[in-house]
């Protein structure tokens, strides 16, 4: 595969973008509509996420394969502020809606495997993939 | 990207055409409320049946007009949610709870016309179909 | 990996180029060089190889679905790949080939025993190939042998797994299928659907009937929907909440969601998982939420009242 597609995040315009390309990609690897809307809102928290606490940074794309199963990975990287309690940003719902980090856990429901490092002071990258159902 | 604002009798169409970036939404969120307030308007339908995804930044500004709308007399009803758009919120788990949803636009101004006849309820749940005489 | 000198994908330097036929053999004769020599007599002999094995596939009955004209046309294929990923090393062609290949002969009716029948077939005619060609050099053969085999083998066991990922890949797609097909989605009435759901559900059948319900939501315009869940026997809550999904997104396309037939069972499992059963709209049986359905159309103002004239632009 080794398809990679880098979309910088630094504006509102870019986080539309990067959920279409998303969709797109989705496409490409055979998902069905109900899941490129999954995947495009997921892709939509996490940059979303990116502009408000870290004002830019990048999102990237992937078709990725296993076996026989093709998946969408997305790769997230800013150089904001970091999150200090990963844990605690994980257990927020949409109700404290100005956390830091609020998109992310809606973003895990959605995503197959999602993981997030994080450091105070230096950035966030996080790391999400969804495998299609192969059939 | 301006979103179009019709208005109909006493209500209020916003119509959204395409994707949205967040500070689309929150224009028009800031252009309904301001109309709201300007007309003596009875109800807020907007229009989302072009919306491919619908995420947590625009729930929460569906609900900041409902609840602007509602503060200033007006109710407000979500039409045209698509299926996919509906099941990616649940999993999200934005479930737009306290704001009125229905499948299109006939069925927007229907309700809207059901609640303005039937003012004086202190009904929270929107959806549940107006009891009370039928109309004519 | 395989440390004797004999493992067939390894590239060593090789010294001069080993004889021809049954000569002595020089004690320090790399295998890459044997390797170019099976090829070569490989490439060499391919008619009569060839041949010979599609006779032996005929005799001992195998691609019986087949004619013999396609057995042979599809044995030149699988020799040429047999031959090439023998030379390269490499299996990822092989192993496209054998995908592309089970494509189209699993719809003729072809099992697996047929397909790893006649590559260990082929293996074998080769193999024998090889002992009459080096029968009076036993060292040599040996060495070939031991270039060879490990690589035939792992030939035989990609093919064989290409088959069988294919028809996996298959069985499900015709899963999908019939669960498609197995839950109809009803219309009663105007405006009204029903979903009886019966048996077992997985999560993906569970995706599905929510995709399948909230399309039929949008084109049938229905504004009630009953979910029959008498006929399922348990629930655990990972299936549970997505019947609570379903209900809220039916919700979001203006739908009014009655459940009918929850088993004390399946209500304490919505419980545990909290779920507030008074604000799910529940009825014991599926005749009961009908009527309650009904009910709920007939207070709405028939919709053939409220025709309006609208806006050009904000109409759909």
């Amino acid at each position: 595969m080794g398809e990679e597609l880098r979309l910088p995040i630094a504006a509102d315009v870019d986080v539309v973008e990067a959920r279409q390309q998303g969709r797109a990609l989705a496409a490409v690897a055979g998902f069905s509509s109900g899941e490129q809307t999954v995947i495009a809102a997921a892709i939509s928290e996490i940059a979303r996420n990116i502009l408000m606490y870290a004002k830019k940074g990048e999102v990237i794309l992937s078709l990725v394969q296993n076996g026989d199963r093709q998946g969408v990975s997305v790769v997230a990287i800013d150089q904001g502020p970091g999150i200090s309690d990963v844990e605690r940003a994980m257990q927020y719902g949409y109700s404290t809606s100005h956390g830091v980090g609020a998109g992310l856990p809606g973003a895990k429901r959605l995503m197959d495997e999602f993981e997030v490092d994080s450091v105070v002071g230096r950035g966030t990258t996080i790391r999400m993939t969804k495998w299609r159902r192969s059939v | 990207m301006e979103v179009p604002i019709l208005r109909q009798g006493q209500y209020l169409i916003a119509s959204i055409q395409s994707a949205l970036t967040d500070a689309d939404l929150s224009h028009l969120r800031e252009a309904l409320i301001a109309q709201v307030g300007r007309s003596r308007c009875r109800g807020v339908i907007v229009d989302v049946t072009a919306l491919d995804v619908m995420d947590s930044f625009a729930v929460r500004t569906l609900r900041d007009i409902a609840h602007m709308a509602r503060l200033r007399g007006a109710e407000t009803v979500i039409v045209g949610i698509q299926p996919d758009v509906a099941f990616a919120m649940v999993q999200l788990g934005l479930t737009l709870k306290g704001v009125a949803t229905v499948l299109d636009l006939e069925e927007g101004l229907a309700f809207l016309d059901g609640r303005t006849k039937d003012r004086g309820g202190s009904d929270t749940r929107p959806r549940r179909p107006p009891s009370g005489p039928t109309r004519g | 990996m395989d440390n004797r000198k004999g493992t067939s994908i390894s590239t060593r330097t090789s010294q001069a180029p080993a004889p021809r036929g049954g000569e002595d053999l020089a004690p320090s004769e790399s295998s890459a060089a044997l390797l170019r020599e099976l090829v070569a007599h490989l490439r060499q002999n391919r008619t009569q190889l060839r041949e010979e094995w599609a006779r032996r596939i005929t005799r001992a009955e195998l691609l019986t679905a087949m004619t013999e004209e396609e057995i042979f046309a599809e044995a030149t294929a699988v020799y040429d790949n047999y031959v090439e990923a023998l030379e390269t090393g490499t299996f990822e062609a092989l192993q496209a080939y054998s995908r592309r290949l089970s494509e189209r002969i699993i719809p003729r009716g072809v099992e697996t025993d047929e397909v790893v029948g006649i590559v260990l077939l082929l293996r074998d005619v080769l193999a024998r190939s090889l002992f009459n060609k080096y029968q009076d050099n036993v060292e040599k053969l040996n060495r070939i042998l031991d270039s060879y085999e490990p690589a035939a083998n792992r030939i035989a066991n990609t093919v064989a797994v290409g088959f069988v990922e294919e028809r996996e890949r298959i069985i499900r797609q015709q899963q999908e299928a019939i669960r498609e097909l197995s839950t109809p989605v009803l219309q009663v009435r105007e405006r009204l659907l029903i979903l009886p759901i019966i048996g077992v559900i997985d999560p993906q059948r569970a995706r599905q009937l929510t995709e399948q319900l909230l399309r039929a939501i949008r084109a049938n315009r229905a504004k009630v929907v009953v979910i029959d869940v008498t006929g399922v026997a348990a629930m655990d809550s990972g299936v549970a909440n997505h019947l609570v999904q379903t209900v809220e997104a039916s919700r979001l396309l203006g739908a009014t969601v009655i459940v009918t037939g929850l088993s004390p069972e399946i209500a304490q499992t919505l419980v545990t998982i909290g779920v507030d059963l008074s604000e799910m709209a529940t009825v014991g049986d599926l005749q009961g939420g009908i009527e309650e359905a009904e009910r709920l159309l007939a207070d709405r103002a028939a919709p053939t009242t409220q025709v309006r004239e609208i806006a050009p632009e904000a109409s759909r």
